[in-house]
């Protein structure tokens, strides 16, 4: 195998930080789109009209119990055949691993966000929504402007630490030949026969990145329950 | 004002209300006690619909409380409420407190709503506090807020839970003495409150509830003269022992 080259890390830099840009993109989109998605789920689940409520936690529950990777496969190879199946046409729509790629983290991280948020909603006294109810605040009032701020500030440390996880998971979609972090790493690696100098590279790069946050998020957590 | 007809109330098979009536007149002060449990907390919130009931008639104004056809969120701003555990809103500043539901309900100006708000604030002593957030208050100057809260939205009526039971001894006077004044100058109320000493003060009508049902119904006089009840005599001789 001979020496080790790192100088291969310098010559596809800019490659790799396309990469990365991707990553940390589909990152930032999963968790805003999964932290909206999540939290109408969470009111769903939570919501006394039982039709609505079981549908929420059906589709939670379904998501939870799928392996991300296949989960990802389904909307890629399967999902685009049964839009073909449902609308007639000659062949199954083009939607693109990228594209796919954003549907798919954003639906499958609403279900792990819609549990982080709903904790967080069941975590307001009771006597909160009374209050909010009793001067006169409507239930999607109540829900924005009282119930769901102080859901989402006790569990921000909770949700960012999703993300993180998150952060690590999106480097699956690698396996739809998607050009992220890891994506990229793969493709120089086999180009120029660097596969250790590239793994050992990503890897530290994880690990830095990671890391630092979720230390930044300890502090953020600290900080919260002084507050409070 | 406020009409309670044959109110009946079940959670599952435990039936927490039993044919409860009463009324409320305007500027009138009605304080209902009993032992915990008894169902005081369930039936002042039928009043502005936070606890729904399966039988009987709530009217507060003319306006039906049970009838799905009510504008629950606008007959509920007409209508304070003041809970046993303040529950101001945390997250918001006490000004914050004051002004969103006459902004967010009443439509009112923020403008207008800070210098409502301020001066309810003023009247309940608490001007200096206006910047500051919930949890940084003693639970007396907490439920002083709460109370600035309430009148602030203008209400034709006061609902109180409760609103000494869970502060410490030396603050449960400075309460008192906003709802003593509030009374005084006519507000129609309706309180629970094991407070006899506040009873005595301010009501016209004492209510005594057991086992979810209203066993009396007495003018203040009547009440601490002789209750009609053995229940209410034992309970007053318990609490005012203390
Ligand atoms: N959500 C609920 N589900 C079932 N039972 C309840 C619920 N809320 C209150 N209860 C019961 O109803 C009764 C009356 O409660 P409450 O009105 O709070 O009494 P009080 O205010 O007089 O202490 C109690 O026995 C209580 O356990
Ligand atoms: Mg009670």
């Amino acid at each position: 195998m001979g020496e080790l080259d790192f100088d291969v890390i310098g010559r596809s830099l800019p490659y790799l930080l396309k990469g990365l840009q991707y990553t940390v993109q589909l990152t930032l989109v999963a968790a805003l789109g999964g932290t909206v998605f999540g939290t109408l789920l969470a009111l769903a689940r939570l919501s006394s009209f039982k039709p609505v409520a079981l549908v929420a936690a059906g589709y939670v529950n379904l998501m939870r119990s799928l392996p991300l990777l296949l989960v990802i496969f389904w909307f890629y190879f399967l999902v685009p055949v049964l839009i073909q199946q449902v609308t007639g046409s000659e062949r199954p729509p083009q939607i693109g691993a990228e594209r796919s790629a954003y549907i798919t983290f954003i639906m499958f991280e609403a279900a792990y966000f819609c549990e982080i948020m709903r904790a967080g909603i069941q975590s307001i006294s009771r006597g909160q929504i009374g209050a909010a109810y009793a001067v006169g605040l409507t239930y999607w009032q109540s829900m924005k402007l009282i119930i769901l701020p102080q859901a989402f500030r006790n569990m921000l440390p909770v949700l960012l630490t999703q993300s993180i996880i998150l952060f690590q998971d999106v480097s699956l979609v690698s396996l739809l030949n998607v050009t992220d972090f890891v994506g990229a790493a793969v493709k120089i690696a086999q180009r120029d026969s660097r596969i250790v100098e590239m793994y050992l590279f990503v890897a530290i790069v994880y690990f830095v990145l990671c890391y630092t946050l979720s230390l930044m998020v300890k502090r953020l957590q600290h900080r919260i329950a002084i507050v409070r | 004002m406020i009409e309670i007809k044959n109110v009946s109330k079940w959670y599952g098979s435990f039936q927490v209300l039993n044919h409860c009536s009463t009324h409320v007149r305007k500027g009138e002060v009605v304080v209902v006690c009993g032992p915990s449990g008894s169902g005081k907390s369930t039936l002042i919130k039928t009043v502005n619909a936070l606890e729904p009931f399966q039988k009987g008639e709530i009217t507060v104004d003319g306006i039906s409380v049970g009838d799905s056809k009510t504008d629950l969120p606008k007959l509920r701003a007409k209508i304070g409420m003041v809970f046993q555990n303040f529950e101001l809103f945390p997250h918001m500043k006490i000004t914050e407190n004051l002004t969103i539901g006459q902004i967010k309900v009443l439509g009112r100006s923020p403008d207008e709503a800070r210098e409502r708000g301020l001066k309810m604030l003023d009247r309940v002593g608490l001007i200096d506090q206006m910047d500051k957030y919930p949890g940084q208050l003693s639970g007396g100057q907490q439920q002083r807020v709460a109370i600035a809260r309430a009148l602030s939205m203008d209400p034709i009526a006061m609902l109180f839970d409760e609103p000494t039971s869970a502060l410490d001894p030396e603050m449960i006077n400075e309460v008192l003495d906003v709802m003593v004044e509030l009374a005084q100058e006519g507000m129609t109320m309706m309180c629970v409150t094991h407070e006899m000493g506040f009873a005595r003060k301010v009501a016209h009508r004492v209510i005594f509830m057991d086992q979810g049902s209203i066993v009396e119904d007495a003018t203040k006089d009547d009440f601490f003269g002789k209750p009609r009840s053995e229940r209410a005599q034992q309970f007053l001789s318990k609490i005012l022992h203390h």
